[in-house]
């Protein structure tokens, strides 16, 4: 059999990058139209055309939500894919994250020089609570979208490491404030402060209203490279250090599902394979997939860049703001802008961004090393990566 | 590149399944592992293929992690297509070269439900879908086109063959671990798959054109393929692949089975048992997606005393 000889898992580089701009309806743009804009927006940014690319992977959540079932069909003429392999990977709320891995192993096992990961979410068209809250038959409905599934997981946290109420509240407002720095961002909130949040509605207690995430339309792309096509792309690369996926059973007596062993686990195999030894001190910036603000504090210690317990500590002491110790989503994160599909794909983006030193008025002052995380289904699905400046 | 073969597999498809999607993945998860010999120890990735719009429910791949055991957590992976391209993401992943084997799986119970309407919501939702033009109408298209060709002489009508509900498991390995499993593996001589456009107005019908993108790109010998599975979901679509694929060839084309989200890795699972058993040194799978063969992929699998053949 006639092999092409390359080395197992050979350099990866991020050289280019798009989003669009997210907002709660992007009437101008139809689907076709949104995920174009994202990838024209990453083509340009890595000095390319379409032409330029040999395969495309494309990402989002359920079909159910837009109605449109197997979309890189009907998609596959706007993403330039015709004549070329095109994936469509579905992996629930991580899904974004698990796109650009799934394109990275398509440059990393020396089949292609430059994929196109693509992953959206139209959510005027579609209506999330209601695809999300399905009759199964024999189980009682669960009208209640995702905030009814998370409120009782943070409920738990909270009583855990007696955090005090006002955690949640500093991280509406820090990602809030963040988002004011970023023009892509949906929610643009200025004068946001904690008497806003707190006196916002209820939802799902603990989670008001400014402690959930928007409602978004919304795309972002990432051209992925060899190490040879990075080398000719006109911007700098941000490297693929190392990705990680994991899942575990939504349904387990054994599980912890406000700490789950799949993220942790994730998290570890990541700082392993990137060769970093002390996460808290090596990790510059970090992009999470926070939908409810009391997942800031959840995420940091299932990451380990605290000890279990003082997430929230962390936050308290504004750790986690700009400037802080170790910034978090100073993009504005999930809080400022959620077209589902895409979300994990811009904590991606960003973090790539960072190490870019691309990040405008919300970069972080000489990021080296920035990871990007998502999760979705029931705190069960996970996909990250850390990208550097420089490669490994 | 790593070389990769198919250790085992199992499929399942039932006119009408009176078991869930859950009981068909353990059934034909159990089966592959059990035929994977050291491999099924040494699992590091898993990677599944469905589509949730055959029972109108979001998420089915979550519930059907319960068919496979995910605990402690495990690598895993989900594409929203048939298990043929969960089969071409492990590939890839194999290559990466820090594990050596992976599991593979693709359920599907298309009986949920009226799949020739189902599939219209594939179409373009602003201009083609609501006119609900379905699987069978676009189909009539081809065979007109194909008629209006003069290559196939005179074509009666669209034939559709019975859709059937299943489930299909394959387990890959790469590196040393294969001369464990597997006395004779089904090497992974090639495997890509190629699209076309939706819009069926800038398609030749008349004509497989991803298909055809496919053979070329692959670079192998199609000349001494012997047999070959491929997914038809119409009696037309054979005679459009055989033309693209096995022109040269005199393979024996095997009985075609019409699973969605399953036929494809089906097919996989069939050829590679196939030259595991001897009957076959070199076979080509085919899987589909889409209306009038819009995505198609391609997997060539071989013996490995082949490889001085080749």
């Amino acid at each position: 059999m006639a092999r092409k000889a390359t080395q197992p898992d050979r350099p990866c580089a991020v050289i280019g990058v798009g989003q669009t701009r997210h907002a709660a309806v992007r009437k101008d743009v139809n689907i076709p139209g949104l995920v174009r804009e994202a990838a024209l927006f990453a083509l340009e940014d890595a000095g390319l055309t379409f032409a330029d690319i040999d395969a495309v992977v494309l990402g989002k959540a359920p079909d159910t939500f837009e109605g449109v079932m197997q979309p890189e069909l009907t998609l596959a003429g706007a993403l330039g894919a015709a004549d070329k392999p095109i994936l469509r990977v579905h992996t629930a709320g991580s899904v974004g994250g698990s796109t650009a891995v799934v394109a990275s192993y398509l440059v990393r096992s020396g089949q292609y020089e430059r994929v196109l990961a693509v992953a959206y979410q139209k959510q005027s068209e579609s209506n999330a609570m209601w695809a999300l809250s399905p009759k199964y038959p024999f189980l009682p409905p669960s009208v209640a979208g995702a905030g009814g599934y998370f409120a009782p997981l943070i409920r738990r946290y909270i009583e855990r490491t007696e955090a005090p109420d006002h955690i949640g509240l500093k991280v509406a407002v820090k990602d809030r404030l963040n988002a004011l720095k970023n023009p892509n961002a949906h929610l643009q909130i200025p004068g946001i402060n904690e008497a806003m949040v707190r006196d916002s509605p209820m939802l799902w207690d603990p989670i008001r209203y400014l402690e959930t995430c928007p409602s978004s339309d919304g795309a972002g792309a990432i051209v992925l490279a060899s190490e040879e096509a990075a080398a000719k792309a006109p911007g700098p690369p941000a490297w693929v250090l190392a990705t990680g996926i994991r899942t575990e059973p939504i349904i387990r007596p054994d599980r912890d599902d406000v700490d789950p062993l799949a993220g942790a686990n994730c998290g570890q195999e990541l700082y392993r394979k990137a060769g970093i030894e002390n996460p808290r001190d090596e990790i510059d910036v970090a992009e999470l997939y926070v939908p409810f603000s009391w997942y800031e504090p959840m995420w940091l210690e299932n990451l380990d860049l605290c000890d279990r317990g003082d997430g929230w500590k962390m936050v308290d002491r504004g750790d986690t703001e700009l400037g802080g110790r170790l910034p978090v989503n100073p993009s504005g994160g999930v809080l400022s802008s959620n077209p589902i599909g895409a979300s994990g794909m811009l904590r991606f983006l960003e973090a790539a961004q960072q190490v870019r030193g691309k990040a405008g008025d919300h970069q972080v002052e000489g990021a080296k090393k920035a990871l990007g995380h998502a999760y979705g289904g029931g705190s069960q699905f996970f996909a990250m990566w850390i990208v550097g400046a420089e490669p490994n | 590149m790593r070389d990769i073969a198919v250790i085992s597999g199992a499929a399942i498809h039932e006119e009408l399944a009176e078991r869930d999607e859950v009981e068909l993945i353990h059934a034909v998860v159990s089966q592959a592992l059990a035929g994977a010999g050291p491999a099924a120890d040494r699992i590091g990735f898993v990677c599944s293929g469905s589509c949730d719009m055959l029972i109108g429910r979001p998420f089915s791949f979550v519930q059907g992690l319960d068919g496979i055991a995910a605990w402690p957590p495990i690598r895993e992976s989900h594409v929203e297509m048939d298990g043929a391209w969960a089969l071409y993401e492990a590939w890839t992943r194999l290559q990466l070269g820090d594990i050596d084997a992976a599991l593979v799986y693709g359920f599907g119970r298309a009986s949920a439900g009226s799949l020739k309407d189902v599939s219209v919501l594939q179409l373009d939702p602003y201009t083609l879908a609501p006119l609900w033009p379905d699987s069978d109408v676009l189909a009539g298209l081809q065979v007109s086109a194909m008629q209006n060709s003069g290559r196939f002489g005179d074509m009666a009508s669209v034939s559709p063959l019975p859709v059937t509900d299943g489930a299909a498991a394959v387990v890959l390995a790469a590196g040393d671990l294969v001369r464990q499993c597997c006395d004779r593996p089904a090497w992974i001589e090639a495997i890509d798959h190629r699209i076309e456009p939706a819009e069926l107005g800038v398609r030749n019908l008349a004509t497989s054109r991803s298909t055809r993108v496919c053979v070329k790109a692959m670079d192998v010998a199609w000349d001494t393929i012997d047999c070959a599975a491929l997914h038809t979901r119409y009696e037309h679509e054979r005679l459009l692949l055989m033309e693209t694929v096995l022109e040269e060839g005199a393979a024996s084309i095997l009985p075609a089975t019409n699973t969605p989200m399953v036929t494809g890795l089906s097919n996989i699972a069939e050829i590679a048992e196939r030259i595991t058993d001897g009957r076959s040194d070199r076979g080509v799978a085919h899987a589909t997606s889409g209306p009038c063969l819009q995505q198609n992929l391609l997997c060539v699998l071989a013996a490995d005393d082949y490889e001085g053949a080749a």
